[in-house]
């Protein structure tokens, strides 16, 4: 599913983010990314979606070199990929249910299909009776799931969450990892960004360490 | 194989009806956006509207000023005076000459009797032209010309004045001239001004762009990590720029037409005076959606000039 080659990012002017980071993820595996804030976990998720591109090496996304992708077929290939952020990245002046359905009007979906999808979303993330709500009326976990079913709702095979549980307490941490765990299940390839190395302890999931921009894997 | 042909065209059709579904939808968000906060937007299209009503109103003037030249001077005439003692016969043989003339369109001679009598019954010079012991006044020939050119007119004059018998021919160029000048530069400057202006919609738009651009940054970064492409994410700006161009069109539209009910009756009085039924012409309908026309496409280019200048920062990094 994805497959890092001695991959190096720097940014300008700055010291190396990434450097000669090399591993393979397979399709429906799960993974964690561990390592202090600054190790470059975010900046390997922007190489993924084509935020950022690498300045040496190569990544290969659904046996596509992202490196080699022109700057418009990017959307068709984030289409296929669900991202889950720290800070949710809502549109605080939509409804639940047009965050959700975003990503599904974008590609062009019919407005029935976009219903039918969005609310078993919806329904998969809990929040079914929630749809016409505004994010702000809601807590911060369940505008975490929010962004959750905004992110699969496009039914994607690879599932990236850049520290989903970051503002959450371990409560709740919890229930949005078992969410990532079940879509693991239905064999979506999920790669988790997080700090929070005691969930990571309890999941018994394959785990990638970044230090300073190198990757040490551990299990 | 059929059924996935099939298939494959309906996805495509689904695909369309929901890409036509979206603009409309766009559209009509986007102008109730602008509805709902009227106010900054009745400021915007009240700027765009000035800008756009100035050179439509200069068009109108010289518009008319063109109506008004046409009924009140109509072309220019050209007198030819005949040589003294030039016989009748001469004078038809000529007449007949000039009428065969492509360049004619009428000609009217009036003989040194007819004249003496005309100016005796209206200059009240009567009793002195009496005491004189002949008719001082020679054969005229009054003709219009079918052109109302200066440069054609001078070389018809030179031309008649080659005439047999003629002895001066009299053309009043110099307000033609004058007239065609003034014309000219009317429409010049209408031009250099609606350009001028025209530039100034496309700043004003393209700024207020780019602020409505810099306040929703957050959902276009959403939009764009979601897979949406440049032209999703181009729309509702485009949309904003054209409803701003269309408003300040019928804006400026309303502004001209206010100025032309003000400006009507004053100038019938002006015109009566005259004698005459002159009454000002507004734009009409056809030139009133093209005043429209301008403005929304004004309005797109100015917001498609802004919306590519700062989607670019939005794109990812080169790597180096």
């Amino acid at each position: 599913m994805i497959r890092f080659d001695q991959v190096s990012k720097r940014y300008p002017g700055g010291k190396d983010a990434l450097s000669r980071v090399s591993f393979e993820l397979d399709d429906g595996e799960m993974v964690f990314l561990t390592g202090h804030s600054g190790a470059g976990k975010s900046t390997l998720m922007k190489l993924i979606i084509v935020m950022e591109r690498a300045s040496q090496g190569q990544v290969f996304v659904q046996g596509i070199n992202v490196n080699r992708v022109a700057d418009r077929q990017i959307p068709a290939l984030r289409r296929n990929i669900g991202v889950v952020f720290q800070n949710h990245q809502l549109l605080f002046d939509r409804s639940v249910f047009d965050n959700v359905a975003l990503p599904l009007i974008i590609s062009g979906f019919p407005q029935r299909e976009v219903g039918r999808r969005v609310r078993a979303a919806l329904s998969k993330v809990g929040l079914a009776d929630r749809e016409r709500a505004l994010p702000v009326m809601l807590s911060g976990g369940e505008q975490q799931r929010v962004g959750i079913a905004r992110a699969v709702v496009n039914r994607p095979q690879l599932l990236l969450a850049d520290e989903p549980t970051g503002n959450l307490d371990p409560e709740l941490s919890r229930e949005i990892m078992s969410l990532f765990y079940q879509f693991n299940q239905v064999g979506v390839t999920v790669m988790v960004a997080t700090h929070d190395l005691d969930l990571v302890a309890r999941m018994k999931k394959r785990e990638l360490v970044l230090h300073e921009g190198q990757m040490r894997e551990s299990r | 194989m059929n059924s996935g042909a099939t298939l494959a065209t309906s996805r495509w059709r689904d695909r369309f009806r929901a890409w036509l579904s979206n603009h409309r939808r766009v559209a009509a968000e986007t102008l109730a956006a602008l509805l709902v906060n009227w106010v900054s937007s009745l400021m915007t299209w009240l700027v765009l509207g000035i800008a756009l009503a100035l050179p439509v109103f200069l068009y109108l003037l010289l518009m008319n000023v063109g109506v008004i030249s046409d009924r009140f001077a109509g072309k220019p005439r050209i007198s030819i005076y005949l040589q003294h003692g030039l016989g009748q016969v001469e004078a038809e043989k000529l007449m007949a000459r000039l009428s065969r003339d492509a360049r004619t369109e009428t000609v009217a001679y009036i003989s040194p009797d007819a004249a003496l009598e005309g100016f005796q019954s209206r200059s009240g010079f009567g009793d002195v032209l009496e005491s004189l012991d002949r008719n001082p006044l020679p054969g005229l020939i009054e003709l219009t010309p079918q052109a109302t050119q200066p440069a054609i007119l001078a070389r018809q004059v030179t031309d008649l004045e080659g005439e047999p018998g003629v002895d001066m021919v009299v053309v009043d160029l110099a307000w033609v001239e004058r007239l065609f000048a003034l014309v000219a530069f009317g429409e010049r400057l209408v031009m250099a001004l609606a350009a001028v202006l025209a530039l100034g919609v496309l700043l004003v738009i393209g700024n207020t762009i780019r602020l409505a651009i810099e306040s929703r940054r957050s959902e276009i970064e959403v939009v764009k990590l979601v897979g949406g492409t440049d032209g999703f994410v181009r729309r509702p700006f485009l949309y904003l720029g054209f409803w701003y161009g269309v408003g300040g069109a019928v804006i400026a539209l309303l502004l001209v037409q206010v100025s032309l009910l003000l400006l009507d009756d004053p100038v019938q009085k002006l015109a009566q005076s005259y004698q005459d039924d002159f009454s000002l012409r507004g734009p009409g309908v056809l030139k009133g959606f093209g005043v429209v026309v301008i403005g929304a496409v004004l309005g797109v280019l100015g917001a498609s000039l802004a919306v590519s200048k700062h989607l670019r920062t939005f794109a990812p990094s080169k790597p180096e």
